[in-house]
């Protein structure tokens, strides 16, 4: 026994409709017979068989479109190939001697039961060769009126919006998209559209408005980023007051290129004379960076409601610890304070991660890594604030390796672009500076900033008995709109908890 | 058919590197055809008539009509005949007179040639090299005109060669014979009479890198072929104006040598692709296509690109030179690329529309 | 419309009878090995095994196996895509063309080419072309190649009435003729390009008349007769190699199947195709055998067995080979690419 199945009738060919049987139950067919008319995007084919036999069940009727490889009849005969178990067992399981086809009953079923019978069908066509047998046949009416009946099943089959759908939130998907990639929150909003539905533009009268996006070239872009620049303050001459690399170096190097006139003949000099000297210019530099700073701080005091925290940490056993550790060592390669307190402050930003990440679109989105910038302080004034990447993972000794690595080449202005980007978290260590606590301001986008003072002896009582210890004042600035007081408490008494155990930094 | 007829003297005199272009086509010939017999060169007019660009001239006369081999007007069946003999162990260069007559063996170039290896699965390499002319500017319309090699760079399965000095005009022709795989080699007209020092420490040459033909530091002037010389003239009016342009001259136009035009696009910050090719779906769009998908954070500047108006070349003229790219067009193109563009009557020059005209 | 064609005997090709018994024999294995393995093919196809177009030779047969009969290892071979026939009467074992049908690494194009493109170039078989008229050109060049370095060798190029009308024939007629090269030109005039009656789309449709006018040796063929073809081929060939320059040899025959794979058959009707399967190559040849005393119900049936059992192990080899990994789809594109480990 063997199946006669769907076969593959072009190079496309995915599935055919069975037009007509050419034979019947109890016939003998032999290998190569025709046997069916298979109809194909192109054309109505005539199939033939690839074993001999007799044709025992139709299992699917004329008029049913089914895939390629789909069972459509069993010959018994002298062929030893089993039918494919499962997908023909199923089908002769459905009706012995009794046609099925994928959704197509026999064609007096489908008249006697087609108004009650909502199911999609094709609609069935017409032998060709019938139709090239009597031409003179006209169209017949059961097939118009299973043509109206086709349009109908469609309109029905169109989900009704129900009365529970249209009172929520009603929004299609484009909606909904739009809503997500422009912060907005779909259940605050009033829908105007029909039915109450919320529309695009009831998402984009919603949404924040935009900052204005500065009109620079790639290339100035990424270099008043890798010189600290910010790009929207300066003044763009290029093509529609794009902002070049030229106008970066011009801003970098006189400070006042907003107030450049227009381009004039002379500035294909400045130009050039820019370009010669990026790197020799460190005092010009300051007056850009300053105006970047300024931008930015003015921007982070603008928007971020800050609150501010301080707690004064012994630190006897680091400084003990550290002692222990750096005895034999050549000075060089020595471990300070400072290396210990960045490690601390990673380590609690673990245990409190609310204050690691970023405020973007009226939300806190974590971070999933622990970065620390590293607020560095220049000679010739101005701040830079490199990065150190998961600082969580690094031994004491690694992080204090990177971190002089970094403070030079800050200072020296040789720092790769990897260098500059991604903080999650700024520690900022005025210590050497002489400041007992500092209360600075907080990077946006991120939630928070770590501070450290000076390392200093103070009287300490503890356990009752007064003496005298090494002790440092921590402090944090955090964005209360991401994280509340307590929060801030929990971290700080982390970064105190974390310090009394050096050696497990 | 032929386009003119020009003839020059026979080769110079032993030692003597004074040369052109042509010439030095002929001598890289010549030597193909003296050190490896498989070599023989087939076309229409290469023979009696000496090439239709006198290219070949004095050949037959040393090699006989058996390697320096007439073929009737059947650009298809010879170039197809070269195919065949190259995948029977032969090296044959097959000269088609113009690229808008290498159409009529498009069938054979793409279909046997590009696809024979691959689709054979490796068994058959086609060590075929097909040369022809390229190229406007000499006034000869609209079927003798194109430049539609960047349509042949298109291809997977081709190397497609655009000599543009004397020096790869003489020493290219050897590395296309030795590549195992087809190699076009496209000439373009207004170079033939070129002449100037072959340098004597010239050659040999590779066929797989683009070469910077003259330094510069603002903008790079990418370009192959008959467009060198037109940029390297912008370059030197640039240079009068204070701009310092390099010229990257392409050589290869497949494969592209991303490295070489990215090292220089990545110095100057600025790219201006000259392509005698129409700008629509150019060799030019591919380059600047490229540049942003791998330096755009080097640019400082839109690409621009300096190409033929999207006309069939025309005969007068005036017309003819306001079709093709010129060195006031690409002056104008790489001072708009570095922010100073020229003052004119009208205020400032506006790039052209991408299907409009530019000079 | 009923296409025939004119009864008219080949010129100068007349019945060898000095062929021996085991050699028709050979004929026929050679014949039924192509018609059993397109066979399959079909069922092969129809269960979706085999994918894009393909092209059968089933009524063609006797042209690819009589022509291979006047050919020697060294000759080469140009095909059309409708070559299955002419790569399996070459020797291309069949398991290396089902394995390209299947997509496999181990298919003689590495799965790269389908059944339009088998390729096999230790036995110098240069593949199937699936431009009409494309193989043509190249050909030529091969033979070129055999006259300027002096090698006795012939080029063999099959193609269709179809390419008739394309450009490329006539160039490389003309240029085959002109330059006397060694090349053998098979026209397989089965009456139809694709879907057009030849003389639907000839203005003259006796094919070896206008092969002549070119100055080449040009005769017509009964190509539904295994032995008039080896004969025409043989005698061509034996022109060639003495120097003579391109022969061209209209084969009238016909295919019993569709164009492609399966087609409505629109444009040719029921009768037509009945009346060539009276002359059917094969069974014409096994009847012409049985009565000779040469072939025994007990041969046939053995024979039968033994390309069933080939074709069967082809297929189920095809079925084990692996695909080629898609890691390597740029392989073969260059030749740097090809050698890249």
């Amino acid at each position: 026994m063997t199946a006669f199945t769907m076969p593959s009738l072009g190079a496309d060919m995915e599935e055919g409709l069975l037009q007509e049987w050419l034979v019947r139950p109890g016939d003998r067919v032999h290998k190569g017979d025709v046997v069916a008319v298979v109809e194909t995007d192109k054309a109505a084919i005539e199939v033939e068989c690839f074993e001999s036999g007799t044709v025992g069940r139709l299992l699917v009727a004329p008029g049913a479109r089914v895939p390629v490889g789909t069972p459509l009849a069993v010959i018994e005969g002298e062929a030893v190939s089993a039918v494919p178990t499962g997908a023909a067992g199923t089908l002769m399981a459905a009706g012995p001697g009794e046609p099925v086809g994928e959704a197509q009953p026999p064609p007096t079923h489908a008249r006697a039961r087609g108004d009650q019978e909502p199911a999609a069908r094709h609609e069935r066509p017409r032998p060709r060769r019938q139709a090239a047998r009597r031409p003179e046949q006209t169209p017949q009416p059961a097939q118009a009126e299973a043509r109206k009946q086709s349009a109908r099943q469609h309109v029905q089959a169109l989900p009704e919006p129900s009365a529970a759908a249209s009172s929520a939130i009603g929004a299609g998907p484009l909606v909904r998209h739009l809503a997500e990639h422009r912060g907005v929150n779909l259940t605050t909003l009033h829908g105007t559209g029909p039915g109450g539905r919320i529309t695009r533009a009831d998402v984009e009268r919603a949404a924040p408005p935009r900052t204005a996006r500065v009109r620079a070239t790639p290339y100035a872009r990424r270099l008043a980023h890798d010189l600290g620049i910010d790009v929207r303050a300066v003044r763009g001459t290029g093509d529609g007051g794009a902002v070049r690399a030229a106008d970066v170096h011009a801003a970098m190097r006189t400070g006042t290129g907003a107030e450049r006139p227009d381009r004039g003949p002379a500035e294909g000099e400045q130009r050039r004379h820019a370009a010669a000297a990026i790197d020799n210019r460190a005092e010009e530099r300051t007056d850009a960076m300053r105006r970047a700073i300024a931008a930015l701080m003015s921007h982070a005091k603008r928007e971020i409601p800050h609150y501010y925290l301080s707690t004064t940490i012994d630190l006897a056993a680091a400084e003990d610890w550290l002692r222990r550790v750096n005895r034999g060592r050549a000075p060089a390669d020595r471990l300070v304070p400072a290396a210990l307190l960045l490690k601390a402050a990673a380590l609690a930003a673990l245990e409190v991660p609310t204050l690691n990440g970023y405020w973007q679109n009226d939300a806190f989105v974590p971070a999933s890594e622990i970065n620390l910038g590293v607020a560095v302080s220049l000679r010739q004034g101005g701040l830079l604030a490199p990065v150190i990447h998961r600082v969580d993972t690094l031994p004491p000794d690694a992080l204090m390796g990177h971190l002089k690595d970094l403070v030079q080449r800050a200072r020296r202005g040789r720092l790769r672009g990897s260098e500059t980007t991604g903080a999650t978290l700024t520690v900022t260590n005025l210590g050497d500076q002489g400041v007992e606590a500092v209360f600075g301001v907080i990077h946006p986008p991120q939630v928070a900033l770590v501070g450290f003072g000076a390392v200093v002896e103070r009287p300490w009582a503890a356990n009752g008995m007064l003496g005298v210890r090494p002790v440092v004042t921590a402090t944090l600035a955090a964005d209360h709109r991401a994280t509340d007081g307590a929060v801030g408490a929990r971290y700080l008494t982390a970064v105190d908890r974390l310090l009394q155990k050096p050696e497990e930094l | 058919m032929t386009a003119t007829r020009t003839r020059t003297a026979g080769p110079t005199a032993p030692g003597d590197r004074k040369t052109t272009y042509r010439e030095a086509m002929r001598e890289a010939l010549r030597e193909a055809l003296r050190t490896d017999e498989r070599v023989f060169l087939m076309g229409e007019d290469v023979g009696r008539y000496g090439g239709c660009f006198g290219v070949s001239l004095g050949l037959l006369e040393e090699f006989g009509p058996d390697r320096i081999r007439d073929a009737p007007l059947s650009e298809s069946a010879f170039v197809g005949a070269g195919i065949g003999a190259a995948l029977a162990g032969m090296r044959p260069i097959v000269e088609i007179m113009t690229v808008n007559f290498s159409l009529l063996a498009l069938d054979q170039i793409l279909n046997n040639a590009a696809t024979l290896l691959h689709m054979s699965g490796g068994q058959l390499p086609v060590p075929i090299v097909i040369r022809m002319t390229t190229g406007a500017g000499r006034q000869l319309a609209a079927q003798h005109s194109h430049s539609l090699e960047g349509w042949y760079a298109h291809i997977p399965g081709l190397r497609v060669l655009a000599p543009a000095t004397l020096t790869d005009a003489r020493y290219m022709l050897a590395p296309a014979l030795a590549d195992p795989d087809p190699v076009l080699v496209f000439e373009h007209g207004t170079l033939y009479n070129a002449s100037g020092e072959l340098p004597a420490d010239a050659g040999p040459v590779g066929i797989d890198r683009a070469a910077v033909r003259r330094a510069g530091a603002d903008v790079s002037l990418i370009t192959y072929g008959g467009s060198l010389p037109k940029a390297l003239a912008a370059a030197d009016d640039l240079a009068s104006g204070g701009i310092s342009a390099e010229v990257v001259d392409l050589r290869t136009l497949r494969p592209l040598d991303d490295a070489t035009i990215g090292e220089s696009v990545t110095r100057t910050h600025r790219a201006v692709v000259v392509d005698e090719g129409w700008r629509t779906g150019s060799l030019a769009a591919e380059i600047a296509a490229r540049l942003t998908e791998q330096h755009f954070y080097d640019l400082d500047a839109p690409v621009e690109r300096v190409c033929s108006a999207e006309v069939p070349v025309p005969y007068a003229r005036g017309l003819e030179e306001a079709a093709l790219p010129q060195v006031g067009g690409i002056v104008a193109a790489a001072r708009r690329a570095v922010g100073e563009p020229a003052p004119t009557e009208t205020g400032t020059p506006e790039r052209p529309p991408v299907t409009g005209r530019e000079g | 419309m009923s296409a025939t064609h004119t009864p008219r005997s080949p010129r100068t090709a007349s019945r060898p009878n000095r062929q021996a018994a085991g050699h028709r024999l050979a004929l026929l294995e050679s014949m039924l090995r192509v018609r059993r393995f397109e066979e399959r093919c079909v069922e092969l196809y129809s269960a979706a095994r085999i994918r894009g177009f393909m092209h059968l030779y089933i009524g063609e047969e006797a042209v690819a196996v009589g022509v291979n009969e006047a050919l020697t290892d060294d000759d080469a071979v140009v095909s059309t895509y409708r070559e299955h026939g002419h790569a399996l009467a070459r020797g291309v074992p069949a398991e290396a063309i089902m394995a390209e049908m299947f997509g496999k690494v181990t298919g003689c194009s590495r799965g790269r080419g389908g059944s339009m493109h088998l390729f096999d170039a230790g036995r110098r078989f240069y593949g199937g072309n699936a431009i009409v008229g494309g193989g043509l050109p190249l050909a030529a060049g091969l033979a070129l190649a055999d006259r300027m370095t002096g090698r006795d060798r012939v080029t063999c190029c099959f193609f269709g009435d179809g390419a008739f009308a394309e450009g490329e024939f006539h160039e490389t007629a003309n240029l085959a003729a002109l330059w006397g090269l060694p090349l053998l030109l098979v026209c397989e005039n089965n009456l139809y390009a694709m879907g057009t009656a030849l003389a639907r789309h000839q203005a003259q449709t006796d094919l070896a008349l206008r092969a002549a006018g070119y100055g080449m040796v040009s005769w017509a063929v009964d190509g539904m007769d295994v032995f008039a073809v080896e004969d025409a081929a043989r005698k061509a060939a034996e022109g060639i190699r003495a120097g003579t320059g391109p022969h061209f040899l209209e084969m009238r025959t016909y295919r019993f199947r569709a164009h492609s794979m399966y087609d409505p058959d629109r444009y040719r009707d029921k009768g037509e195709i009945e009346h060539w399967k009276e002359r059917d190559p094969v069974e014409g040849l096994a009847r012409r055998l049985r009565e000779a005393k040469e072939l025994t119900d007990k041969g046939r049936t053995a024979l039968e067995d033994r390309l069933a059992a080939e074709i069967d192990r082809a297929v189920e080899a095809a079925d084990q080979a692996p695909e080629e990994p898609v890691g390597d789809l740029l392989k073969y594109v260059t030749s740097a690419e090809a050698s890249r480990p």
